[in-house]
C-alpha cells in the first residue's frame, strides 16, 4: 500500500498526460470528422478524392508511425518542428478525424431521402437541412460507434510513449523498471479501465438521451 | 390557380410524358389518377421542385414555377405517401420548424399558427407526441398541417390512401372536404380510383390524357 502511495504521483502526472491528449483529441477530431464526412459526399471531385486519399491514408497507417512522422519526420524533412506534446495531438485529431469522419459518412448515408425531400419542399436550405433536420438524426445513429471510438481513444493515447511524452504508461513503465516490481502496472492497468468504465458511462447516457424518439 | 402548360419529362432518351396541359381553378380539388409506373409521382416530384422537368411551364396563381428542380421556397405544399416526417421533433416542433427557418416567423407567430392548424385538423391532443407515437392517419394529417403551415399556393398529395383502411380513407376524404371548404386548392395523385371520383371536382386520367413515347 505504501508502495502505491508512493508512485501516485508520477501515475497521476501520466494521467494528466493521458487526459490531455484525450480531451484535445476528442475536441478537434469530432468537429473536423463531420466537416470532412460532408467533404467525403460533395459533388466536387477534387474535394472528394482528396478527403479520399487522407482518409486512406490514416486509416492505412499505423498511428504509432505517423505519431513518429509528424514528431521526427517534419523535423527531419526541415519542413516544422513540433514540440512533442503539440505534434502527438495533432497526429491523433487527424487520425481520429478519419474515423470518425467514416463513421458520420455511413450515418449520413443511412438518412433516408424522403428527409431531404421534407426539408426541400418546406423550402429549407441545404445547410438549414444538414443542421436542423440530417445531423441530430446522424448523432443518434453513430452514437454506438463513436463510443467504440472513444474507448480505443483513451488505450491508444498510450502510444505518445514513442516520442517521449510522459503519460499514464511511461509512468507505470518508470516506476516498474526502476523498482522491479509489476505493481506500477497493474495500477495502470486498473486506471485506464476506471478511465473506460467513466466513457461507457458518459456514452450510455448520451445514447439515452437521444433515445426519445425512434 | 396552377396553370401546367405543354409539361414534358424524359429520363435518358425515354419520354415519361409530353404535351400535359392542365389548370386548376382555386378552391378546387383535382385527382391525377392512373395505374402505378405510369409517371404520375414523378409529375408531381416536378410539381413539388423536387426534379427538373424537360419542357412546358408551371404558373402558380400568375407567377411562373421554376421547373429546373433547383427551387426555392415552400410555393407547393407536399403530403408524400411516406410524410417524411422529422422524427427528432414533435408534432409542434414539425409544424413550427419551416416557418421560422424560412418564413422568419417569430417563434409565437409559428406557434399560435401551428396551434390553429393543429385545432382545424383535430391534432390538439398529439400537439408534444413525436412522429413514432402517431397513427398513419394522424401523421398523415401532421404532414398536412406542416405543408399548410407554410401558406403554400397549393396542396399536393402523392397516393394520400395507400396503406389506409376503409375507415381512415373516409377520414382523408372529410379532411380534404373541409380544406376545400377553406379554399385550399388541392391536387391529388391516386390510384384508387372510387376514391378520386369520391374526392375531386375533377379528374385528370394520366393514362389517358397526356402523350407519351416517341420523342420530346
Amino acid at each position: 500500500m505504501d508502495y502505491i502511495v508512493q508512485i501516485l504521483p508520477s501515475i497521476l502526472g501520466g494521467l494528466k498526460m493521458t487526459l490531455g491528449v484525450f480531451v484535445l483529441t476528442l475536441i478537434g477530431s469530432v468537429p473536423l470528422g463531420i466537416l470532412v464526412s460532408l467533404a467525403l459526399r460533395s459533388d466536387i471531385y477534387l474535394l472528394k478524392w482528396v478527403m479520399n486519399a487522407y482518409v486512406w491514408i490514416m486509416r492505412g497507417t499505423p498511428l504509432l508511425l505517423q505519431i513518429v512522422f509528424v514528431y521526427y519526420g517534419l523535423s527531419l524533412a526541415n519542413i516544422m518542428t513540433l514540440p512533442r506534446f503539440e505534434a502527438a495531438t495533432v497526429t491523433f485529431i487527424l487520425n481520429y478525424t478519419a474515423y470518425f469522419a467514416e463513421i458520420f459518412r455511413g450515418g449520413i448515408q443511412s438518412i433516408p431521402d424522403g428527409q431531404y425531400d421534407g426539408a426541400k419542399v418546406l423550402g429549407l436550405s441545404k445547410l438549414q437541412t444538414m443542421r436542423k433536420i440530417v445531423l441530430p438524426q446522424v448523432l443518434k445513429i453513430v452514437m454506438p460507434s463513436v463510443g467504440n471510438e472513444v474507448v480505443n481513444l483513451v488505450k491508444d493515447s498510450s502510444l505518445v510513449y514513442v516520442i517521449g511524452l510522459g503519460d499514464l504508461m511511461r509512468a507505470g513503465n518508470i516506476a516498474a523498471s526502476r523498482d522491479v516490481t509489476l505493481i506500477p502496472y497493474l495500477l495502470v492497468g486498473l486506471v485506464y479501465l476506471v478511465l473506460i468504465a467513466i466513457a461507457t458511462i458518459v456514452q450510455r447516457r448520451m445514447e439515452r438521451k437521444m433515445n426519445y424518439y425512434r | 390557380m396552377l396553370e401546367i402548360k405543354n409539361l414534358a419529362k424524359a429520363f435518358d432518351e425515354r419520354v415519361i410524358f409530353k404535351d400535359m396541359d392542365l389548370t386548376i381553378n382555386d378552391g378546387e380539388v383535382l385527382s391525377i389518377v392512373g395505374p402505378s409506373g405510369i409517371g404520375k409521382t414523378t409529375f408531381l416530384r416536378i410539381l413539388a421542385g423536387l426534379l427538373p422537368a424537360d419542357r412546358g411551364e408551371l404558373i402558380l396563381n400568375n407567377e411562373p414555377l421554376n421547373i429546373s428542380g433547383d427551387r426555392q421556397g415552400a410555393q407547393v405544399g407536399v403530403i408524400f405517401q411516406d410524410f417524411n416526417l422529422f422524427p427528432q421533433y414533435t408534432v409542434k416542433e414539425n409544424i413550427t420548424l419551416a416557418p421560422q427557418l424560412v418564413k422568419k416567423m417569430t417563434k409565437n407567430e409559428a406557434n399560435s399558427n401551428a396551434e390553429e392548424l393543429l385545432n382545424n385538423l383535430g391534432l390538439t391532443e398529439q400537439t408534444n407526441q413525436y412522429p413514432f407515437q402517431l397513427s398513419g392517419g394522424q401523421k398523415q394529417r401532421v404532414a398536412i398541417a406542416r405543408a399548410l403551415a407554410m401558406k403554400p399556393g397549393i396542396l399536393a398529395y402523392d397516393e394520400p390512401t395507400s396503406g389506409l383502411d376503409a375507415g381512415s380513407t373516409d377520414r382523408v376524404i372529410k379532411v380534404i372536404q373541409h380544406l376545400k371548404e377553406q379554399g385550399v386548392t388541392q391536387l391529388i395523385v391516386t390510384h384508387d380510383l372510387p376514391f378520386a371520383q369520391a374526392v375531386a371536382d375533377q379528374t385528370f386520367d394520366f393514362g389517358t390524357d397526356v402523350s407519351r413515347g416517341g420523342s420530346l
